[in-house]
């Protein structure tokens, strides 16, 4: 290692240990000015309840003390509303302005604004102490390898124990503590309404019985999808770290109140507005897909199509997901980024998002129209033009992650048959139940009516966006980088992407040409395909790859060592794209061709 | 019927592969290296960390139960062709009614004083890449590889991956100097050096020195040099693994391989030979009698699984390809690219100023037919160069739609038109370039010739 990768590498880590600290040494001390809630009601009763529970401008040191004291306050503050409401609510005063409904909603905002310590004094040093150091160190660390020879480096990933991969039953452990934690976790958030739980335990045991025992794969044992004997234990820790990052982000942002803390400047700069915790997430977001997306070019410089590519996820994550909603809100417009689309984007259709693009003037309706558009006309023209990567692998913000700071992971992917079985139930099923919920909401918002046959579509949604939109996108979709590859949630979860793959396997100019009889069998491409595309079995027999889950990332047209893989389209053979098997070898016409 | 096929790698693979799918017949596939097939071919990229062992398997492991093919581990030590019975070294017999000989090659070594010591081996088989796993242990400061084709370079490139320093032994004045063109060689040659290999030219092994306990500790080359090293390769070609068939059956017929008629039948009933292993008595035109390659391997599996099944075809591998690459550059050829040209052979040879892309087209200069292609770092497809070469196409209709044969990846720039400069300044001719890199025209130029 180059000596200034070695210095890059103390610096990130001294960075990322100081933002990790950092969320230790957050003081707190809730007082009437800094206090920030707009509902006068609310506010008057909490400070009420404050200042009898002892909280009221007291001094603390630790959040766990603090977030309890609050907690029993908020609870207090609600319930006397409650009680005051009994009575009538004063003239003139809507009700959800008086009651105060769930607690939940006001403890991140309130731990912010109670912040007091070093960080909150000093944000922005902070700011540059974390974040500023870790871009610092890994781009010392990233930048040498621009010295070294062009071509495919991929060398020592199988043993670096950060991306080594980990044991079959290792990860089933993982995977089964992930989807019972994720139930259980689920049953509080519903409230104690079994329902949905019950439903999504119900949907786990069939598609697992689809694929072990319809599918007949149960003896099927895929040695192919993880390391047999090895477990990269920093791959492992990374998981964790990574997957507790994404439970405190998304149902205890109390907890992170320093980091979000140490972004408000910049979010004040921005669009004027404190930051909340999604600010935090895109902040951060951003900044790893810029480095990491320099660190995808220096690997792959030779390579004009990754390069080209890269650039282009870096421009849409920062320009189009993370700036331009933030100026549009300064601007007083609504909150939109443009290239997201439905069903990935789920809340489009909720009655809020209707409201407040119907009531924002014309940009607003042009929103409206340009993401129905999106939707119906420009995924199935440019899919069938481009294929899948048109948008999977060159605009969407979790494919930019995917491919910059994903990279390193990208063998992870399980190529067996059996990971191919569950692919194609799950992410089928969470596009059906995403089209599903949809409608109840879209009845709901027509009819004023919440109950859709035995359902709730309040509760529908609700659950929809903790499984889908926070536990499986998130949680698993990042959390797993190191344990299941990079695309975890692009193969196995995205419902725009099994809506596109639709396209993309029955009606696209887009396909991975297999050059002739050059296959030797070696298995990069499979190794790197990120979609667990068993690009070899298709290579080898000289069959053109056609995969509705191909994401066009082109990795494994760039590893092939035979210059086997391109790449392209051609409108002449749509229909046709799956049948070219290809035989070289025996006597024209004699023979049927190879299969 | 009971089909036995002795080697599980990519031609006894395929055959049985194929026989499946053609018949009923058990099938038993011998081998005594490991228990699965595997990419012989992608060896290095499990020493280097780009892939796991599991990962150098083309099928899943209950693939073989699930298509009912047998596997079995063990030595055939002796073919007894009278009676239909294979001798397995471990002990027991095993009948057969048809047999499949499919047994490989084994590294070429040339009587070198210490070649059996520890610490110096080929590199073919899994043996193989577990002996140079424990073999880089902290005492290897450096390696000497000796032989410099296509699996020397493999192996150097293998140990730099670890930074474990590298001296290459070369007996040519260039890298391959043999197979490629010098300009070709040169530029691999560069290339070797500029990563930092230890590359000596015009240099032979002549003795490996004994430590003193049976373990190599340095390589003396022919013109007396010492190279302390704790680790030898031996690459220096391979030959046909074909030891145990010319004690045990002698009615076998063999040269260097295993002689075979054009249905890949040996001299004796009911047994074939394909792969490495098998030599051809009639070649095609233009193609060696053995031809220790992938594709081959796979072409000749294929043909005799027709072969057995009552469907008797003639291997014809048309038109010679290959492919491989040199640290950081991919090579292909398609055709015939001779490193000495006769004279009939006219090369335009374009090269770009960074010196690791080139394109060479020849042409026979007496009938203007296009003879062969080679690339560097520049892909072309194959089919398409195939049928040019198939047809003895014109080398300036070639030229005109030079575009079709490319095969770089999106966004690449092209070069046609560089080749095409370089044939108008060689003839005075002022040549267009009319087609550019274009699937759909491809796809139309080739299904012109099936007529769809
Ligand atoms: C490192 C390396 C890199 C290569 N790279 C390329 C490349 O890039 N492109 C290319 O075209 N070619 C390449 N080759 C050549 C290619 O791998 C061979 O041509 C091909 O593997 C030959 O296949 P085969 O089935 O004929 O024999 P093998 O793969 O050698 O299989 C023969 C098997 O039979 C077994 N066997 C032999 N005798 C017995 C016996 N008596 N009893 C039981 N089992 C027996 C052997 O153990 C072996 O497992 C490479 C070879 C090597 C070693
Ligand atoms: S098949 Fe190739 S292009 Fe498609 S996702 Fe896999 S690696 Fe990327
Ligand atoms: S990487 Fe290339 S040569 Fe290797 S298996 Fe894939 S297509 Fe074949």
């Amino acid at each position: 290692m180059h000596i200034i990768q070695k210095i890059g590498l103390g610096i990130f880590i001294i960075a990322l240990a100081l933002f990790t600290l950092s969320l230790g040494m957050g003081k707190y001390q809730l007082s009437a000015d800094s206090l920030d809630i707009s509902k006068e009601y609310h506010k008057k009763e909490i400070l009420e309840k404050a200042k009898v529970n002892g909280l009221l401008d007291k001094r603390y040191d630790s959040n766990f003390a603090f977030i309890s004291d609050l907690k029993k306050t908020l609870v207090d503050a609600q319930q006397s509303l409650e009680e005051k409401a009994k009575d009538g609510i004063p003239e003139g005063v809507y009700e959800w302005d008086f009651r105060m409904g769930n607690t939940k909603d006001y403890m991140f905002g309130v731990v912010k604004s109670a912040s007091v310590g070093p960080i909150a004094q000093n944000p922005i040093r902070w700011f540059m102490l974390t974040f500023g150091l870790g871009i610092l160190g890994g781009l010392l660390y990233i930048l040498p390898k621009f010295i070294s020879l062009p071509g495919i480096k991929n060398n020592a990933i199988y043993h670096n124990s950060l991306t080594r991969g980990l044991q079959f039953n290792i990860r089933s452990i993982f995977l089964g503590l992930t989807i019972v934690g994720t139930i259980i976790y689920g049953i509080f958030y519903m409230n104690h309404n079994l329902l949905w739980p019950a439903i999504t335990a119900a949907m786990v045991g069939l598609i697992s019985w689809l694929v072990f025992f319809r599918q007949g794969s149960k003896e099927n044992n895929p040695q192919r999808s993880a390391s047999p004997d090895i477990t990269g234990w920093l791959g492992v820790m990374t998981g964790i770290y990574l997957i507790g990052f994404y439970i405190l982000l998304y149902w205890m942002p109390e907890y992170i109140t320093s980091w979000v803390v140490m972004v408000n400047p910049l979010s004040l700069s921005l669009s004027g507005n404190g930051a909340s915790q999604w600010f935090l997430y895109g902040t951060l977001y951003t900044i790893i897909v810029l480095v990491m997306g320099i660190r995808m070019m220096s690997k792959y410089r030779h390579n004009v199509y990754q390069v080209v590519r890269t650039c282009s996820v870096m421009f849409f994550q920062t320009a189009i997901a993370f700036l331009l909603p933030e100026i549009l809100v300064r601007l007083n417009q609504p909150y939109y980024d443009f290239k997201n689309i439905w069903p990935l984007n789920y809340s489009f259709f909720f009655d809020y998002n209707l409201d407040t693009l119907t009531n924002s003037g014309g940009l607003g309706l042009f929103m409206l129209v340009w993401g129905l558009a999106l939707m119906i006309i420009g995924v199935p023209l440019f899919t069938y033009f481009f294929g899948k990567r048109w948008y999977c692998s060159w605009v969407c913000g979790c494919g930019g992650l995917a491919e910059t700071m994903g990279d390193p992971f990208r063998q992870l992917s399980d190529k067996s048959l059996r990971a191919w079985k569950y692919e194609r139930y799950i992410i089928h099923g969470v596009l059906l139940f995403a089209v599903v919920m949809t409608l109840m909401v879209l009845y709901t918002y027509f009819t004023g009516n919440y109950q859709v046959l035995i359902f709730n579509s309040d509760s529908v949604r609700t659950w929809y966006g903790f499984l889908i939109g926070s536990a499986f996108a998130g949680v698993v979709g990042t959390g797993f980088y190191p344990l299941m590859g990079n695309r975890t949630w692009c193969r196995f979860g995205c419902p725009l992407a099994g809506y596109i793959g639709l396209v993309q396997r029955f009606k696209s100019r887009f396909r991975i040409t297999t050059n002739g009889n050059q296959c030797i069998s070696c298995g990069n491409c499979s190794t790197y395909c990120e979609m667990g595309i068993d690009v070899r079995a298709y290579a080898q027999r000289g069959q053109d790859i056609v995969r509705s889950s191909c994401v066009g990332c082109g990795v494994c047209s760039a590893v092939c060592p035979r210059g086997v893989l391109r790449l392209e389209n051609s409108s002449i053979d749509v229909d046709t794209r799956t049948d070219a098997l290809r035989a070289l070898h025996i006597k024209d016409g004699e023979v049927t061709l190879m299969q | 019927m009971h089909i036995a096929i002795i080697g599980n790698g990519i031609s006894g693979i395929t055959a049985a592969r194929f026989i499946r799918k053609l018949s009923d017949h058990k099938i038993t596939v011998i081998s005594a290296e490991t228990d699965y097939f595997f990419s012989r071919t992608a060896i290095m990229y499990a020493y280097m960390g780009h892939m796991r062992k599991e990962d150098l398997k083309p099928y899943e492991d209950w693939f073989w139960e699930k298509n009912r093919i047998d596997l079995k581990r063990g030595f055939v030590s002796k073919i007894d062709s009278q009676n239909k019975q294979l001798v397995f070294k471990e002990g027991a017999n095993m009948g057969y009614d048809k047999l499949i000989i499919a047994c490989g090659s084994t590294p070429n070594k040339f009587g070198w004083p210490g070649q059996d010591l520890d610490r110096v081996q080929g590199m073919y088989s899994m043996q193989d890449l577990d002996g140079m796993e424990a073999a880089s242990d902290k005492n290897l400061k450096r390696a000497v590889i000796v032989g410099g084709g296509l699996i020397g370079i493999e192996m150097a490139e293998m140990f730099h991956s670890r930074h474990i320093p590298v001296t290459f032994l070369v007996r040519e004045d260039l890298y391959w100097n043999a197979v490629l063109p010098t300009e070709e060689s040169k530029m691999v040659s560069k290339h070797i050096v500029e990563n930092g290999i230890d590359l000596r030219l015009e240099t032979e092994l002549k003795e490996i020195i004994d430590d003193g306990t049976g373990t190599a500790c340095a390589a003396i080359t022919n013109k007396g040099e010492r190279i302390d090293c704790q680790f030898v390769g031996l690459t220096a070609g391979v030959h046909p693994n074909i030891g145990f068939i010319k004690e045990s059956a002698p009615e076998i017929e063999v040269g260097k391989g295993i002689l075979v008629d054009e249905k890949l039948e040996t001299s004796v009933k009911d047994i074939y030979a394909i792969g490495d292993c098998a030599q051809l008595r009639n070649p095609n035109e233009g193609r060696r009698p053995i031809e220790a390659v992938w594709y081959t391997g796979k072409m000749m599996g294929e043909t005799v699984a027709y072969t057995v099944c009552g469907k008797p075809q003639a291997y014809n591998p048309t038109i010679w390809f290959n492919s491989a690459k040199f640290v950081d550059i991919e090579y292909q050829v398609y055709g015939t690219v001779l490193a000495k040209a006769p004279e009939n052979h006219t090369s335009i040879y374009w090269e770009h100023p960074e010196g690791r892309k080139s394109i060479r087209i020849v042409y026979d200069n007496k009938t203007s037919e296009i003879v062969g292609f080679n690339l560097m770092g520049i892909r072309y497809r194959h089919e398409v160069c195939e049928k040019w070469l198939k047809e003895k196409t014109s080398v300036e209709t070639v030229l005109q739609n030079l575009g079709l044969a490319n095969f770089d990846p999106e966004f690449y720039k092209e070069y046609e038109t560089e080749v095409v400069k370089i044939y108008n300044q060689q003839t005075g001719k002022n040549l267009q370039l009319k087609q550019k890199r274009s699937l759909t025209a491809a796809l139309k130029f080739l299904r012109k010739a099936v007529g769809v």
